[in-house]
């Protein structure tokens, strides 16, 4: 028998790799978890408050208490995620410590440095990281993100800014494909990207790491519009939870997900939800109240 | 050869790529229609408490087993072993539960305690038609067999737990051989789906 070895780049992607074409939630505490669970959920997303919540309640946002986590872990068998702080790497040590399976390092919560993100090469669990573009997608993977998933705008219910964030990243991956070599070192500059991982994109014509949709997702129409735009599963945050019939809502979206091509599915899992969260448009947002723009 | 992946939920795409690239056709499978054109069916790694229930609610676990139960070989890595077990320690959640195995989820504890490690294969490592030595194993989560039924033959442990095994038509791995480089496993059950496909084709002719 040979050598063991844990925490390595390999083991951290396959499991990310093991989510793909599922669902994961977000809970506040265990009673949601197990409803999520028995909904067909790939992992759960442990959190004291849902995006929507944060943005009604205001104030700082922070990792939650480890002991709600914790409750949470013990509750379900499937993987549970939690959020730190975009640059808090204690936030993430601790969640590291008490045994999350992935960490969110997410513009959700209050960002704790303005300037740096988390070097997440020095964690043994992978992390997850929002992206609103290729270039910042890269930056994150060139930190250690093992999985990406679009920002959109979290907490409104409403789809417009995954989307956009989706097409943009496949539109930068795409003009990529047709620079010559030559080329790739201006784009790695404009993009902020680096110049490696722009040189991969470009040969593969995909993201080196698997990337969710997140970020506005309520029906499940919705997640199945993001599937077919290529994404590999989704994020569904204050989407279930705060609809009036999340039991159902969670099944159908994860049957939705699953045949993501078939209308007449979607049709079906969609028939009498009841209604969906009531959200707020993005478009009639101000600026800062947006949360996209966190992080660099 | 035509060789199905069930497609609802993991990694599908990289047990897809093992297929081609051992020149046989993969073949996604959510559909009756499409399990019925398959003379072998891989279950991928994922979650096995969210296909387990895709597989009952959309009404294709029955005819698995039924294609089981003729003969049709079938491969479970990780997620795919658990649905193929008889019994999950602890846990009433929806599986196939054709094989004579009782598997434990999780048994390792979470993604922290995820490794890789090599192994050796009985049947496989030591046989010349695949290529000798070890072979390189990702645990990701992983389950372990803790008991197999006298038909059961182990071909291969760590830490003295059951990690690959074979009853008859069905093959078990707690660990992910799609996600590696070596194919090996993936040719031995091609060789499995060769076998019956040879037997189901004059069985029609």
């Amino acid at each position: 028998m040979g050598d063991t070895i844990q925490g390595t780049w390999k083991v951290k992607v396959s499991f990310v790799q093991m989510l793909k074409g599922g669902v994961i939630m977000d809970v506040v505490n265990a009673e949601q978890a197990r409803i999520a669970e028995e909904a067909g959920a790939v992992a759960v997303m442990a959190l004291e408050r849902v995006p929507a919540d944060i943005r009604a309640t205001g104030g700082v946002a922070r990792m939650s208490d480890p002991k709600m986590i914790i409750e949470i872990k013990e509750a379900v068998s499937i993987p549970v995620m939690a959020k730190a702080r975009i640059g808090h790497f204690v936030e993430a040590q601790v969640l590291e410590a008490i045994g999350v399976d992935c960490i969110d390092e997410s513009e959700v919560l209050t960002p704790a440095d303005d300037k740096y993100h988390i070097n997440k090469h020095d964690f043994k669990i992978p992390f997850v990281c929002g992206c609103r573009n290729l270039g910042e997608a890269l930056r994150r993977i060139g930190e250690g993100a093992a999985m990406m998933r679009t920002k959109g705008e979290a907490g409104t219910g409403d789809i417009i800014e995954a989307v956009r964030h989706m097409r943009q990243v496949s539109e930068d991956m795409a003009r990529l494909k047709y620079l010559p070599k030559e080329a790739l070192m201006t784009a790695a500059k404009e993009m902020g990207a680096p110049y490696d991982l722009v040189v991969e994109v470009a040969e593969t014509g995909k993201l080196p790491v698997i990337n969710f949709a997140a970020g506005g997702i309520a029906t499940p129409a919705d997640a199945a519009l993001m599937m077919q735009l290529g994404c590999d599963g989704v994020f569904v945050g204050s989407g279930i939870f705060k609809s009036n019939n999340p039991a159902e809502r969670a099944k159908a979206i994860v049957e939705a997900v699953a045949h993501f091509n078939e209308p007449s599915v979607i049709a079906e899992v969609s028939k009498g939800l009841g209604e969906a969260m009531r959200g707020i448009s993005v478009s009639g947002m101000r600026e800062e109240d947006k949360v996209q723009g966190r992080g660099w | 050869m035509r060789i199905g992946v069930l497609s609802y939920q993991g990694d599908v795409s990289e047990h897809m790529d093992m297929i081609s690239s051992m020149g046989h056709e993969p073949v996604p499978v959510k559909t009756g229609r499409a399990l019925s054109s398959v003379y072998g069916l891989i279950l991928p790694g994922g979650e096995s408490t969210c296909q387990g229930k895709l597989l009952k609610r959309f009404g294709l676990d029955e005819p698995i087993r039924e294609r089981i139960r003729l003969g049709m070989p079938v491969f479970g890595t990780c997620t795919g072993a658990i649905l193929l077990a008889r019994t999950i320690t602890g846990s009433d959640q929806p599986r196939l539960g054709t094989m004579d195995i009782e598997i434990s989820r999780n048994a390792f504890g979470a993604q922290v305690d995820s490794f890789e490690t090599e192994l050796a294969i009985r049947g496989i490592t030591d046989n010349a038609r695949y290529g000798l030595g070890d072979f390189k194993a990702l645990f990701i989560r992983a389950p372990l067999i803790t008991s197999a039924g006298p038909s059961v033959d182990v071909m291969a442990a760590y830490a003295g737990r059951i990690v690959l095994a074979r009853q008859r038509n069905m093959l078990a791995c707690s660990f992910h051989p799609e996600m590696g480089e070596d194919d090996r496993i993936h040719k031995y059950f091609a060789d499995m789906v060769e076998e019956y496909s040879n037997i189901a084709r004059e069985v029609d002719a």
